[in-house]
């Protein structure tokens, strides 16, 4: 396991033309390290994620995606991400290549990814036109039933990222509340990048919470706040006024731009990016210490 | 003699109320975002207090204050009785037929139930890219029945779809039954107009009931195909006082707690909490 800053760890483990899953579902997405690789300006990234939300559609937008690998491409509960439709309707900036599944079928793909098995296999997609359109998507006879079953390959990606609550100074990593696919994500990857809210003395995690042992960390960097402007549970609240405002962002090209050129381009690291977000709020901040800690609402 | 006026509601608010009305106390219910999730906990805060209710984000038994804006909002996972990981809430779950009704909502749906959630035109080069169909396929397999809540219009209620996203009676006729799918099917759709059941043999969707101010030369013309109609089409009772003022505050609850602007580095506490 390697410490070190979030800029370092991407340097050194995102390469262009790379599979990789920035994964959470809802909760803990990996916002700061998708900033950073946009930053780095990583270039034809096969993009893997259940929910692609707004970090993919900065990532896309950006033209750093050439394919994406997805079940539910939307700004939850406000509607679309403009970036990825601007893609897939109009090629712009690129065009993006799109492997679609449903839900159970990426979870299938991810388990049977960390179970190193070729391919997972559910009872999905039957009735769909999905398969028509994913030939990835396919069909084997049960040795026992003579039932056909769906499946999909397994998904291995070059590199998972995970954003997490806690790590202790080995480097063992705790998740806790809405858990999402980022279990088999991160032990289906080739490499493990994980950033974390802090490190702590002692991990102190309940005996059967998803723990991820330092010796399948490949990297870990200390970003708090790395998941804004969606959440870790204990720390702060999803900013849903940031998923709305975001609608507005996105649906233009050039709005777009002149928003990731002043607050990601721009900006040298996830520590900046908050200030520059925090100077144009209204009303202006009332905590000057910015991401100490609160209490958790179910403590 | 003289009655209080009725309190004057919209075609949406009666929609949602009429869906709600269709969940039973103790049902296990698996919930999408949007108007699902809203009768659903309406159904929760008025006659069901005790239904399950469980988001493809792996809360089971949730029962958030206000309605989350996405399907993993922190408020779900603090009220639920248990939070699993989403590969287990697919499989263990839903695929091993624990869900009684399956909640859905689609931007097309065709008559006999087939829904659209993937693309407004050719797939592979799309008039309107929508997000996808997420967990609705295997929703609409394995819950023991589905209810589809949706806006009726020529546009939504289409003679074809442009993409099958989760299967519905598909061509009727019982070809579900014969491919072997577990569950039932779409047994209800409620629109802002009224309600629709399938057909005992075609399975094709039925105008059963109609809200008390809809006509049904208006549905037929809000429907994309020749709309079959029930012999008798039950009206259905407007909203209660309860009823409709539950779903207000709720709604009301739920954009004050939305709306909260947060300092974005101070990640003060407002959002969920409020």
């Amino acid at each position: 396991m390697i410490l070190g800053s979030l800029r370092e760890v991407i340097a050194e483990f995102v390469r262009d033309g790379q599979s990789i899953a920035l994964e959470g579902f809802t909760h803990l997405i990996p916002f700061a390290a998708g900033h950073e690789i946009i930053r780095q300006q990583r270039r034809g990234l096969h993009l893997i994620r259940m929910t692609p939300d707004l970090i993919y559609d900065q990532l896309i937008g950006c033209g750093c995606a050439s394919a994406l690998t997805f079940s539910w491409g939307g700004n939850p509960g406000v509607g679309s991400l403009y970036r990825l439709r601007d893609a897939v309707e109009n090629s712009w900036p690129r065009g993006l290549a799109i492997h679609e599944h449903s839900h159970a079928g990426m979870a299938a793909a991810y388990t049977a990814g960390a179970a190193r098995l070729p391919f997972g296999m559910l009872r999905g997609y039957a009735g769909t036109d999905l398969p028509q359109h994913n030939a990835q998507v396919r069909e084997v006879v049960c040795p026992y039933t003579s039932e056909s079953l769906a499946t999909v390959p397994a998904l291995n990606p070059d590199v998972t990222v995970i954003h997490a609550q806690r790590a202790d100074r080995h480097g063992n990593v705790v998740i806790q509340g809405i858990v999402g696919a980022q279990k088999e994500a991160a032990l289906a990857a080739k490499q493990l990048i994980v950033t974390v809210e802090e490190v702590v003395d002692t991990l102190d995690a309940p005996m059967n919470a998803i723990v991820l042992p330092h010796w399948v960390v490949t990297a870990l960097a200390v970003v708090p706040g790395g998941a804004y402007p969606s959440y870790a549970h204990g720390y702060y609240p999803r900013d849903n006024a940031f998923y709305q405002r975001w609608d507005h962002i996105a649906r233009d090209r050039a709005t777009f731009a002149e928003w990731i050129e002043r607050h990601v381009l721009r900006t040298r690291d996830h520590e900046e990016f908050m200030q520059k977000l925090e100077a144009e709020s209204d009303p202006p901040a009332r905590q000057p210490s910015a991401l100490s800690p609160q209490p958790s609402a179910s403590a | 003699m003289t009655a209080a006026a009725p309190t004057p509601y919209t075609p949406d608010e009666m929609m949602t109320i009429a869906a709600a009305r269709m969940l039973w106390p103790g049902c296990v219910c698996f919930v999408g975002i949007g108007v699902p999730s809203a009768a659903a906990n309406l159904a929760r805060l008025t006659h069901a207090p005790d239904i399950v209710l469980i988001y493809e984000s792996g809360t089971i038994g949730t029962r958030p204050h206000v309605l989350p804006l996405s399907i993993g909002d922190g408020e779900l996972a603090e009220t639920a009785t248990a939070v699993v990981p989403l590969p287990e809430i697919f499989s263990y779950w839903l695929q091993a037929g624990r869900i009684e009704v399956g909640f859905l909502g689609a931007a097309q749906i065709d008559r006999f139930g087939n829904l659209n959630t993937t693309v407004i035109g050719d797939y592979a080069k799309p008039k309107t890219r929508l997000p996808g169909a997420g967990g609705a396929p295997e929703i609409a397999l394995h819950a023991r029945q589905t209810f589809v809540v949706l806006k009726q219009s020529p546009r939504s209620f289409v003679e074809k779809l442009d993409f099958c996203s989760s299967a519905g009676f598909l061509g009727g006729h019982g070809e579900r039954e014969r491919r072997g799918i577990a569950g039932a099917g779409p047994q209800v759709v409620i629109t802002d107009f009224g309600v629709l059941k399938p057909a005992a043999e075609s399975q094709e969707l039925t105008l059963v009931a109609r809200y008390e101010n809809v006509n049904i030369e208006a549905i037929k013309a809000a429907t994309g195909w020749p709309l079959l109609v029930a012999a008798s089409v039950d009206v259905i009772a407007p909203p209660t006082p309860v009823e409709l003022q539950t779903l207000r505050d709720l709604h009301e609850r739920t954009r004050a707690a939305h709306a909260g602007t947060r300092t974005a580095a101070g990640l003060a506490k407002v959002g969920t909490e409020a």
